[in-house]
Parts: structure tokens; C-alpha cells; sequence
């Protein structure tokens, strides 16, 4: 079983490409349907939450399965499986092809991709800012975000953690009132 | 700086990222950019963009890809050798996935039952914007020279830079092109209007 859900996972890591919404569709088709492990609703819900945790999204959905079908060991085995194909491909990269900047061919490719890479961000970005529900009263806090970050040199940490604080504080002042 | 001391700032880094990346994988570029590109200067910006691209090319989430392919030019740039730094890349992978354990087990046995929480709603309703101006902040922190060429008018470079910026936008965001078709085609038009110039 443990070696299963090791397999599962190894291959869900090995063939997609371009980052963990990309997992989606094949952790669904692997986890839900093939196998029958947990439902669709279960499935939805363990998205919700492993995209609200911090953390690679694919590792958080990977260490939940395994922790259903085995507890701790069984999520062991499936985040190990999501990220070996990574880490063995990576290191392949960094070992074999390290000094790619000396070759000056690849290097000129490089330089092609660089500005096209920053648009790869700006995208889902713009997406984001669509679904994060901003209106005339939160229109700002995007703004001022990325100008502490970007400007000011603000670390997001500090950013992440005083919103969480001021949430909390929000929320219990609104409890007192009611 | 002895190896150890390195690997300790490592674990600890990718430990923090791993705790505050919020938002998937985009959302936790920005935090590695600010910490490993600006604060402890482990790799360059070019570098940095360099990994992103990677990572969209190969398997895997981005996250344990580019904490990889940092935890190894880490160690190698810092002058150790080439087992040292494949330990780097292995620890950096490690820490970064240690918070996820902790957490995702934590909420398997309890966030389950809070996850409709009014309070636990609050927190995520707050957080959303803040990681939209996260990840509008990598988009500004990257446009740099480094990146883009130098910015001075007679700069070729430049200039095909903000086209292919542009143009690769229009594409993901309007036509839906896939990120790994716009990043292939723009190596290839780099690699064959350089080579010629």
C-alpha cells in the first residue's frame, strides 16, 4: 500500500509540467477516479484548504491523501513521491549544466526568455487580483503591499503575519461588539 | 563562513518560506526572491529568473524546483564542493517542505472542523489581497536591468526586451497560450536575433 501510494504520487510529480495548479487535474484522475481513495466533495474541500495553508500546494494536497490512507507514514511516503521527479531533474540540471552561462548561444536564449518569464507572473497576478474580491474599501492594500516589498524593502513575512494579527484582532472586536 | 553555518541559514531560510508562502507557487517566488536574491544575495537576479524558467520547463511543483536550484548554487557559490552543495539542494528541499508536514498534519486532525470558522474565514478573506500585491511586487522587483538589458535609450536590447514582455503577456493572458510554448518561443527568437546581431 505504502509503496502504491509512492508510485501514485512519483508519477503525478513526473509528468506535470509548470507547477502545482497544473497537479490538479492529474491528482483528481489518479486519486478520485482511478483509485477511489476520497470523493469528489472531499476533494474540493482538501483544495480549499491545502491552497489557503502556506506551503507547495502539491505537497500539502499529497501529505493530506497520505495522511487519510495511512496516517503520518503514508503522508511521508506521498510528499516523497510528489517531489523526488523534482529534486532528481533539478539536480541533474544544476550538476550537468551548471556553466551554461559560458555558452554564449544559451546564454543569448536566455535572454529571449527572461523578459517573457516576468509576463508568466504578471498574468496569474492579474488573474488573482480578479478572484481576491477587491473593492473600493481593499483596492489599496494590493498597492501598498507591493510598494513596501518592491520599494521600502519590506519582507512579505512581516507583511503575511501583521494581516493575519490584524484579522484576528478585527474579528474579535467585531465579537465583542455583537 | 564555515559549511555549517551555511547550511543553518539555509534550513532556517527555506524553513520560513516554506511557513509564509502563501498562495501556491507564484506567491512563494516573490518570498524567495526577497530572501535569497535581496537579503542573502545566495544568487543573482538573472539567475533567479533563470530558475523560474527552468521550472516551468521541467516536472514538479515550483516550489521544491527553485528551493532545489538555489540550495545547490548556494553551496557552489560560496566555493565548497559539488557533495556539499547536492547536501544544500536535498536540506533546502527538505526545509521547505517542514512546515507543510507540521501544518497539514495539524489540520488533518483539527482545521477540518474550522474551516467554516468565521474566524478562520476572516484570515484567509484578509490574506487574499495581500498576496495579489506579493506577487505584483516579484513582477516590479524583476523588471530590472539585469533582466530586461541596460536602460539607456540606444539599448537594442531593451527595446526587443519590453516587446517580448509585452507580447508574451498578450499571449498567457488573452489567447491562453501555455507558459512552456511562450517560454520555448521566446528562447528560440532570443537565441536567433542575438546570435545574429
Amino acid at each position: 500500500m505504502l509503496l502504491t501510494l509512492f508510485i501514485t504520487f512519483f508519477k503525478i510529480g513526473l509528468f506535470t509540467i509548470g507547477g502545482g495548479y497544473a497537479m490538479i487535474p492529474l491528482i483528481e484522475r489518479e486519486v478520485v477516479e482511478r483509485k477511489g481513495w476520497i470523493s469528489r466533495e472531499d476533494f474540493l474541500d482538501l483544495l480549499a484548504i491545502a491552497q489557503s495553508a502556506p506551503g507547495v500546494f502539491a505537497v500539502n494536497i499529497s501529505i493530506f491523501i497520505g495522511y487519510r490512507m495511512r496516517k503520518s507514514i503514508g503522508s511521508i511516503f506521498c510528499a516523497l513521491g510528489t517531489v523526488l521527479p523534482s529534486i532528481i531533474i533539478i539536480l541533474a540540471i544544476a550538476l550537468f549544466l551548471g556553466n551554461y552561462r559560458d555558452n554564449r548561444v544559451v546564454e543569448n536564449v536566455f535572454k529571449g526568455i527572461r523578459p517573457a518569464v516576468i509576463a508568466l507572473i504578471l498574468t496569474p497576478t492579474i488573474r488573482l487580483a480578479s478572484k481576491a474580491g477587491l473593492n473600493k474599501w481593499t483596492w489599496w492594500v494590493p498597492v501598498v503591499t507591493a510598494l513596501a516589498i518592491w520599494w521600502l524593502g519590506v519582507s512579505p513575512v512581516w507583511i503575511i503575519f501583521a494581516t493575519i494579527l490584524g484579522a484576528i484582532l478585527y474579528y474579535i472586536l467585531k465579537l465583542r461588539k455583537a | 563562513m564555515s559549511t555549517v553555518v551555511l547550511y543553518l541559514k539555509i534550513f532556517w531560510t527555506f524553513f520560513k518560506i516554506g511557513l509564509f508562502g502563501f498562495g501556491g507557487g507564484y506567491g512563494m517566488l516573490s518570498l524567495i526572491q526577497n530572501e535569497v536574491v535581496e537579503n542573502h544575495q545566495w544568487i543573482s537576479n538573472s539567475e533567479f529568473t533563470d530558475i523560474v524558467a527552468v521550472s516551468q520547463m521541467t516536472p514538479g511543483p515550483i516550489g521544491i524546483n527553485s528551493a532545489t536550484y538555489v540550495g545547490f548554487k548556494a553551496i557552489e557559490n560560496a566555493g565548497m564542493t559539488r557533495t556539499e552543495a547536492v547536501c544544500g539542494s536535498l536540506l533546502a528541499s527538505f526545509s521547505v517542505m517542514l512546515p507543510s508536514f507540521i501544518l497539514m498534519l495539524l489540520i488533518s486532525a483539527f482545521f477540518m472542523h474550522y474551516k467554516d470558522h468565521k474566524s478562520v474565514q476572516t484570515v484567509l478573506k484578509w490574506l487574499r489581497p495581500v498576496v495579489v500585491g506579493m506577487l505584483a511586487a516579484a513582477v516590479l522587483l524583476l523588471l530590472n536591468e539585469e533582466n530586461l538589458g541596460t536602460f539607456s535609450a540606444d539599448n537594442l536590447q531593451l527595446y526587443v526586451s519590453i516587446g517580448l514582455f509585452a507580447l508574451a503577456f498578450v499571449a498567457t493572458y488573452y489567447w491562453k497560450v501555455g507558459p512552456i510554448k511562450v517560454i520555448l518561443l521566446a528562447g528560440l527568437f532570443g537565441g536567433i536575433l542575438y546570435s545574429i546581431l
